[in-house]
C-alpha cells in the first residue's frame, strides 16, 4: 500500500470546524454577558474575563493549527509516551499544586495556571486508540478488557487524588466507547437499571404503603418487568416471558381483589415472594433447557434485589447527613435553598426567568447580580437561558447534538480502529460533559463541577477540548492515507 | 481494514441515547422557561430592590394665602436585616445616642410581627425615626461602617403659627390598624391625626413613588434598573387653602385664653368657617418630632382636655340662643304672628311650674321677646303649639313637627363639617319622651324647658353658629367647612349646595329684627360696634357642672352679613358677660381689622379674665 500525503487543509472536516467556531464564539459572548457589570466594560478588555477568554481562544486557534499541521502518524507513534507524560504530570500536580478551593489540580506557572486533568483526556483517548489498534487485539479477551480498564482508571484515580471528582467521573463516560467496541450492552443496561432502582428506591423510601416503603415495592415491581423484558429480548425465550407475565397478571388481579375486599396484605412480602417464585421458575427452566442466558437473567434479577436493599442500607447508614441531603435535594424530596439546593435553585430561577425569547443580550439580572455561583464557568448555561431564553438554550443543545452526531459520522468512517476508538472517546467525553453540565444547571443531575465545553471560562478547559477535537480532525483528515 | 457491522449498529443506540437525553432536556427547559411563570417572579424578587420615594406632603394656607403648615426634613434610620454584617454596635449606639438595651429593644420590636406585620429580613425596615440634624450628620459620616443601615429622608410638619391645632391636626406614624385598613401604608409611614390632616389625608399625602434598584446576591446595590426607566416618581400632596382667617383665629384663641369653651365664626354666604376656636388649646408644633409621644401623652392627661375640639364636639344646652328657632317654628306653624303677645310675670307660671324671667314689659310680642330674651313668651308659645289639639292629633305628633323643623335647621344630626369627630348634639323625639314618661303621659308643660334651649336639647357650637349663618342668610345655609380650596381640585359639592330649612324665608326677617333689637336695646347691648349693624342673641345656659355657661350667637352687618358667630364660654355666667363681648370683638376684628378705642376696655377685660377657675376641674 502506497502512502500518500494529502493536503490537510482540504480534507479536514469543515462541518466540525464550523460548529466549533460557532460554539467558541457563542461561549465568548456568553462569558462577556455573564461578567458584564453594568459599567460597560468592553468585550475586548483584557482585565475582564471576556478579554482573557479571547486570548485563550486565539491561543487555541494556534494550537489547532499546530495540531493540524503535525503528521497524523506522530499521534499514533507517541500515544503511549504522551499518555505516560501526562500521567507523570498528574502525579506531580498532586504534590505541587496549591490548594485552590480544596482542589489540588492547578499547576501554577508564573502568571498562567494549567489544569493537567483537562489534557489527560486526549492523552487517555490516544492511548486507548493505540491499544485498540494493536495487532490482533480482541476486546472480548479478559486481559485486553483489563488493560483498557487500567488505562482509564489510572488517570481517574490520580484526578480523584487531586480532589477533582467531577473531572474524574468524566472517564466513566468511556464505557460508551467500550460499548461501541464490543463490550456487552448489559453493562450499560445494568448501569441504567442501577440508577433507576436507586432513584426510585430512595425517592419513595420514606413513603409507606401497606406497611413497607413504597420505593422498595416499586423497585421490586420494576425488577419483575425487567425480568420479563430480558427473558423476551436477551434470552430470546418468548414462551417463558409470556408465562411470567401471565403469572404476574394473575397475582395482580388476586391482590387487587383481596385489597378491595379489605384483606390487609404485607405487600413487601407479596412482591418478594413473586420475585422469588420467578427466580425459581427461571432456574427450573434453565435446568430443563440449559439456556445459559436464563441463568444470567436470574442472576441479574437476584443482584438487583441485593442492590436495592444494599443501597437503602448505604444511603441510610453509610452516607453522612450532608451527603444524604444533597441526594434528597436533587430528588426533590427536600428543599434546602440556602444550602445544598442554593446553586441549582438560583440557576433554575435564572433560566426560568428567561422565558421563550429571553431577556435580551446583557439584560439578564440574575447572572449579572451574581445570584448564580460559578456563572461564567460551570453555570455558564444560566446566562444563555436567562438572556437568550428557550430558543437560545435549544440552539446550544442543538449545536452540541450536531457536533456529537458529526463526531459519530467521523468515527464511523475511519478505516482503522485507531481513528474510530479515538473519535468515540471524544464523543463519549463531549456527551458526558453535555449531559452532566446542562443536567445539573437545569436540576436534573447532581451538581458535579465540570465545565460546558467551549462555553465555560478557562484556558485549560478550552485548550483541552480543542486538542481533543482537533487531533480527531487531524486523524480524520488522513483517513485515506494508508500505512 | 476490519469492520464489524454488527457492532456498527450500536451507533444507533448511542445516537438514540443522545437524542433521548436532548429531548428530555428540551422538555425540561420548556417547562422551566415557558411553562412556569413563577421563576420570573422569583428572579424579580431576587434582583430588584423597590425603594419607596416619599412625596412631599401638601402645604396648608389660610384663606388669605398665609402659609400655616409646611414641611421640614427628617431622617429615619433604616436597616435591611439580611444585609447587616457584624459591626461595632457600641459605636453605632453612641452615634445615635441610644443605649445597648434600647438598641436590642428596637430590633426586637422591629421583628415582632404583631407590631410590624410587614416585617421581612429582605426589605428595609425602620430602625429609628426622626433623627435630629446633628445626629443625622454624625451618622452619615460613619454610615459606611454599618452595612445594612441607611438613612431615609422623610418629611415632618412645621407650623408657622402656634394656632388652630384643633383644625390643622398633626401627623403621626401609622399604627397596625392603619396598615390593615389601607395597604397604602407601611410601617414608618405618616398619616394625619385629628383636624384636616386626618380628614384630607388622601389629598395631602400624595402618592408614594418607587425606585427600582438592582441588588446583587450579597445585597449590594448595583445601580438603577434600566437607568430608572421603570421608576415611579412620587406625586406631591395637594396644597390646602383653609377658609380660616389665621389672624382672626389667633385673636379668638387669645380672647379665649384662660377660659373653657369655643368660638365658631362662619362666612354666611359660603358656609366657610373663619375661625374655629376651642379653648384651652395647644401649640400644634408640640406634636412634631421625637417629643411627640411625651407631649401627646401629656395632652391626653390634661384635665382640661385640650385635644377635645369643643367647637365641634362640645355638646351644650344651647340656652337662649335656641329662642330664634322657636320663634321661627311658631311663626311657620301659625301658632303665633308677630302680633301675638304673651304675658310675662317675671316668668312663666303654670300650675306648680315656674320658669323664671327678668323684668321687662308684659305682655310682649315676638320681636321684643327675642330682644329681651323673655323665657315666658317661648314657654307660652311651645305650650300653645304642643297642646294644640286643633292643629295636631296628639302632643307626640306636634312634637315631631317641632323636631323636624329643628332638624332642618341643622340640629340633632352632624352638619357634616370636614373635620373628624363632629358630634351630633341631641334632640329628643316623641318616642324618647314616651319611653321616659309613658305614651300620652306627657304634654308641653312636661317638656317646657326645651322652649328655652334647656332640658334635653344639646347643640354643638358649630350648630349654633350655623343657625346664626342661616338667619344671616334669611333662610338657608351651607354646610360649614374649613377647607376653602384644594390645589388642582374642587371641594366636595356637599359644601357648595345651599340647604333650606323648612321655614319660609320671610319669617327670618322678624328674627333678624328681634336680634337687632337685642343689640340696640336688649340683652346684647355690649355687642354694638360703632358703624356696624350687629344682630345678636345671648344665651345663659344652666348646666349640671356649676356656674351657667355664657353664650352668644350673632352676625354682622345686619344687611349683607359678612360673619356669623357663636361663642360658648363654659361656667362663665351670663351670656352678656363673656359671650357677647367675645363674639362682638371677633366680629369687629374681622370686619374692621381693629378694635374701636371705645371698646378697648372690653378687649382688655376679656384678655385678662379667667373663668377656668369656675369650671370645677381641679388641675392641682
Amino acid at each position: 500500500m502506497a502512502s500518500r500525503n494529502i493536503n490537510v487543509w482540504k480534507s479536514v472536516d469543515k462541518v466540525t470546524i464550523v460548529i466549533y467556531l460557532i460554539l467558541v464564539l457563542f461561549g465568548w459572548i456568553s462569558i462577556y454577558a455573564a461578567g458584564y457589570n453594568f459599567d460597560q466594560a468592553s468585550i475586548f478588555d483584557f482585565t475582564e474575563r471576556s478579554g482573557k477568554q479571547l486570548l485563550w481562544i486565539g491561543l487555541s486557534f494556534l494550537i489547532a493549527a499546530v495540531i493540524l499541521s503535525i503528521d497524523t502518524r506522530v499521534y499514533e507513534i507517541y500515544a503511549y509516551p504522551i499518555y505516560i507524560g501526562l500521567i507523570l504530570l498528574l502525579v506531580v500536580t498532586i504534590f505541587v499544586a496549591p490548594d485552590i478551593k480544596g482542589s489540588h489540580s492547578w499547576l501554577v506557572l508564573g502568571p498562567v495556571s494549567l489544569q493537567p486533568a483537562e489534557f489527560a483526556k486526549f492523552a487517555t483517548a490516544l492511548a486507548l486508540a493505540k491499544l485498540f489498534n494493536s495487532y490482533n487485539f480482541k476486546f472480548t479477551r479478559p486481559l485486553n478488557f483489563f488493560k483498557v480498564v487500567m488505562l482509564i482508571v489510572l488517570p481517574m484515580l490520580l484526578i480523584v487524588m487531586q480532589k477533582e471528582t467531577g473531572s474524574a467521573l468524566v472517564y466513566m463516560s468511556l464505557v460508551l466507547m467500550m460499548y461501541r467496541e464490543g463490550m456487552t450492552g448489559l453493562v450499560l443496561f445494568g448501569g441504567l437499571c442501577a440508577i433507576l432502582y436507586f432513584v426510585v428506591g430512595i425517592k419513595y423510601g420514606d413513603v409507606l404503603w401497606c406497611g413497607a416503603p413504597l420505593g422498595e415495592i416499586w423497585v421490586l415491581g420494576i425488577i419483575c418487568v425487567v425480568m420479563v423484558g430480558m427473558v423476551w429480548f436477551f434470552a430470546d425465550n418468548k414462551a417463558i416471558a409470556r408465562n411470567l407475565s401471565i403469572g404476574y397478571m394473575i397475582v395482580a388481579v388476586v391482590v387487587a381483589i383481596l385489597q378491595w375486599v379489605g384483606v390487609e396484605l404485607p405487600m413487601l412480602y407479596v412482591f418478594l415472594g413473586v420475585v422469588a417464585l420467578s427466580l425459581l421458575y427461571l432456574l427450573v427452566m434453565f435446568f430443563l433447557t440449559f439456556a445459559p442466558r436464563l441463568l444470567a437473567v436470574a442472576a441479574i434479577a437476584l443482584a438487583s434485589v441485593g442492590f436495592l436493599f444494599s443501597c437503602n442500607y448505604v444511603f441510610n447508614d453509610v452516607l453522612k447527613p450532608h451527603q444524604q441531603m444533597r441526594i434528597k435535594v436533587l430528588l426533590g424530596m427536600e428543599e434546602d435553598l440556602r444550602g445544598a439546593g442554593y446553586n441549582v435553585n438560583q440557576s433554575k430561577i435564572a433560566i426560568g426567568s428567561g422565558g421563550f425569547w429571553g431577556k435580551g443580550f446583557l439584560n439578564g439580572t440574575q447572572t449579572k447580580l451574581n445570584y448564580v455561583p460559578e456563572q461564567d464557568t460551570d453555570f455558564i448555561f444560566c446566562t444563555i437561558g436567562e438572556e437568550e431564553g428557550f430558543w437560545g438554550s435549544c440552539l446550544v443543545l442543538g449545536l452540541f447534538t450536531a457536533l456529537i452526531l458529526r463526531i459519530m459520522v467521523i468515527a464511523e468512517r475511519q478505516p482503522r480502529p485507531f481513528g474510530r476508538v479515538y473519535a468515540y472517546c471524544v464523543l463519549s467525553i463531549f456527551f458526558f460533559h453535555l449531559l452532566v453540565n446542562i443536567g445539573m444547571v437545569i436540576g436534573l443531575c447532581p451538581v458535579i463541577g465540570i465545565p460546558l465545553p467551549f462555553f465555560s471560562y478557562g484556558g485549560s478547559s478550552l485548550w483541552g477540548f480543542t486538542i481533543l477535537l482537533f487531533i480527531m480532525l487531524r486523524i480524520d483528515a488522513s483517513r485515506s492515507e494508508h500505512f | 481494514m476490519r469492520k464489524d457491522y454488527n457492532l456498527e449498529k450500536r451507533k444507533f443506540v448511542i445516537a438514540g441515547a443522545l437524542l433521548v437525553v436532548m429531548l428530555i432536556y428540551v422538555i425540561r427547559l420548556f417547562s422551566l422557561q415557558v411553562g412556569d411563570n413563577d421563576y420570573k417572579k422569583f428572579a424579580d424578587n431576587n434582583a430588584f430592590l423597590r425603594k419607596m420615594l416619599y412625596p412631599s406632603r401638601g402645604f396648608i394656607y389660610d384663606r388669605n394665602g398665609q402659609l400655616m403648615v409646611y414641611n421640614q426634613p427628617a431622617y429615619d434610620v433604616m436597616m435591611t436585616p439580611r444585609e447587616v454584617l457584624p459591626f461595632d454596635t457600641l459605636d453605632f449606639c453612641e452615634t445615635l445616642g441610644i443605649t445597648r438595651e434600647q438598641y436590642d429593644r428596637r430590633i426586637a420590636d422591629m421583628k415582632d410581627r404583631r407590631k410590624n406585620p410587614g416585617y421581612s429580613s429582605y426589605t428595609p425596615q425602620i430602625f429609628m425615626t426622626q433623627l435630629s440634624a446633628r445626629d443625622y450628620g454624625r451618622l452619615q459620616e460613619k454610615l459606611y461602617r454599618f452595612p445594612g443601615f441607611y438613612i431615609q429622608n422623610r418629611v415632618l410638619r412645621q407650623y408657622s403659627m402656634p394656632i388652630a391645632a384643633n383644625v390643622l391636626g398633626n401627623i403621626r406614624e401609622v399604627s397596625v390598624a392603619d396598615m390593615e385598613r389601607d395597604d397604602y401604608y407601611q410601617r414608618g409611614d405618616y398619616t394625619g391625626d385629628l383636624g384636616v390632616e386626618k380628614s384630607y389625608e388622601k389629598v395631602l399625602r400624595g402618592v408614594k413613588g418607587e425606585e427600582i434598584l438592582l441588588r446583587d446576591a450579597h445585597g449590594r446595590i448595583k445601580g438603577k434598573y434600566e437607568d430608572g426607566k421603570y421608576d415611579i416618581p412620587p406625586v406631591s400632596g395637594s396644597n390646602l387653602t383653609l377658609s380660616l382667617d389665621a389672624e382672626l383665629q389667633a385673636y379668638g384663641e387669645k380672647l379665649m385664653q384662660n377660659k373653657i369653651g369655643a368660638i365658631v365664626a362662619i362666612e354666611p354666604a359660603t358656609g366657610e368657617i373663619l375661625a374655629l376656636v376651642s379653648s384651652p388649646t395647644y401649640d400644634p408644633s408640640l406634636l412634631v418630632g421625637r417629643e411627640r409621644g411625651a407631649n401627646y401623652a401629656a395632652l391626653v392627661q390634661d384635665p382640661y382636655k385640650p385635644l377635645y375640639d369643643r367647637a365641634i364636639m362640645g355638646m351644650y344646652p344651647p340656652g337662649s340662643t335656641f329662642k330664634p328657632t322657636q320663634g321661627l317654628i311658631l311663626l311657620q306653624e301659625g301658632v303665633v304672628t308677630t302680633e301675638t303677645s304673651y304675658p310675662c310675670s317675671h316668668g312663666f307660671i303654670a300650675g306648680g311650674l315656674r320658669v323664671g324671667c327678668h323684668g321687662h314689659a308684659s305682655p310682649i310680642p315676638l320681636i321684643p321677646a327675642l330682644a329681651t330674651s323673655c323665657n315666658a313668651y317661648f314657654c307660652h308659645g311651645l305650650r300653645a303649639m304642643i297642646d294644640s289639639r286643633r292643629r295636631y292629633p296628639s302632643a307626640a305628633e306636634a312634637f315631631e313637627v317641632w323636631k323636624r323643623h329643628l332638624v332642618s335647621m341643622g340640629y340633632g344630626y352632624r352638619l357634616g363639617i370636614d373635620l373628624p369627630g363632629e358630634k351630633r348634639g341631641f334632640l329628643p323625639n316623641s318616642a324618647y319622651y314616651d319611653k321616659y314618661y309613658g305614651r300620652n303621659r306627657w304634654s308641653a308643660l312636661t317638656i317646657i324647658s326645651i322652649a328655652i334651649g334647656q332640658g334635653e336639647v344639646l347643640a354643638t357650637p358649630v350648630q349654633i353658629a350655623n343657625l346664626a349663618a342661616t338667619i344671616a342668610n334669611r333662610g338657608h345655609y351651607f354646610v360649614p367647612h374649613v377647607v376653602k380650596a384644594i390645589e388642582d381640585s374642587v371641594i366636595s359639592s356637599e359644601y357648595t349646595v345651599p340647604h333650606y330649612p323648612t321655614i319660609d324665608a320671610h319669617y327670618y326677617d322678624y328674627i333678624v329684627e328681634g336680634m337687632r333689637m337685642a343689640v340696640t336695646g336688649g340683652t346684647c347691648r355690649l355687642a354694638a360696634i360703632p358703624g356696624v349693624e350687629v344682630c345678636g342673641k345671648t344665651g345663659t345656659a344652666q348646666n349640671p357642672h356649676g356656674k351657667d355657661h355664657s353664650a352668644f350667637m350673632g352676625f354682622a352687618p345686619m344687611d349683607n352679613p359678612q360673619i356669623a358667630i357663636a361663642v360658648y364660654v363654659e361656667n362663665a355666667g351670663f351670656g352678656a358677660t363673656y359671650g357677647v363681648p367675645i363674639g362682638s370683638l371677633m366680629m369687629e376684628f374681622y370686619l374692621n381689622r381693629k378694635i374701636d378705642p371705645s371698646r378697648q376696655y372690653l378687649e382688655d377685660r376679656m384678655l385678662n379674665s379667667n373663668t377656668i377657675i369656675y369650671s370645677g376641674v381641679k388641675k392641682h
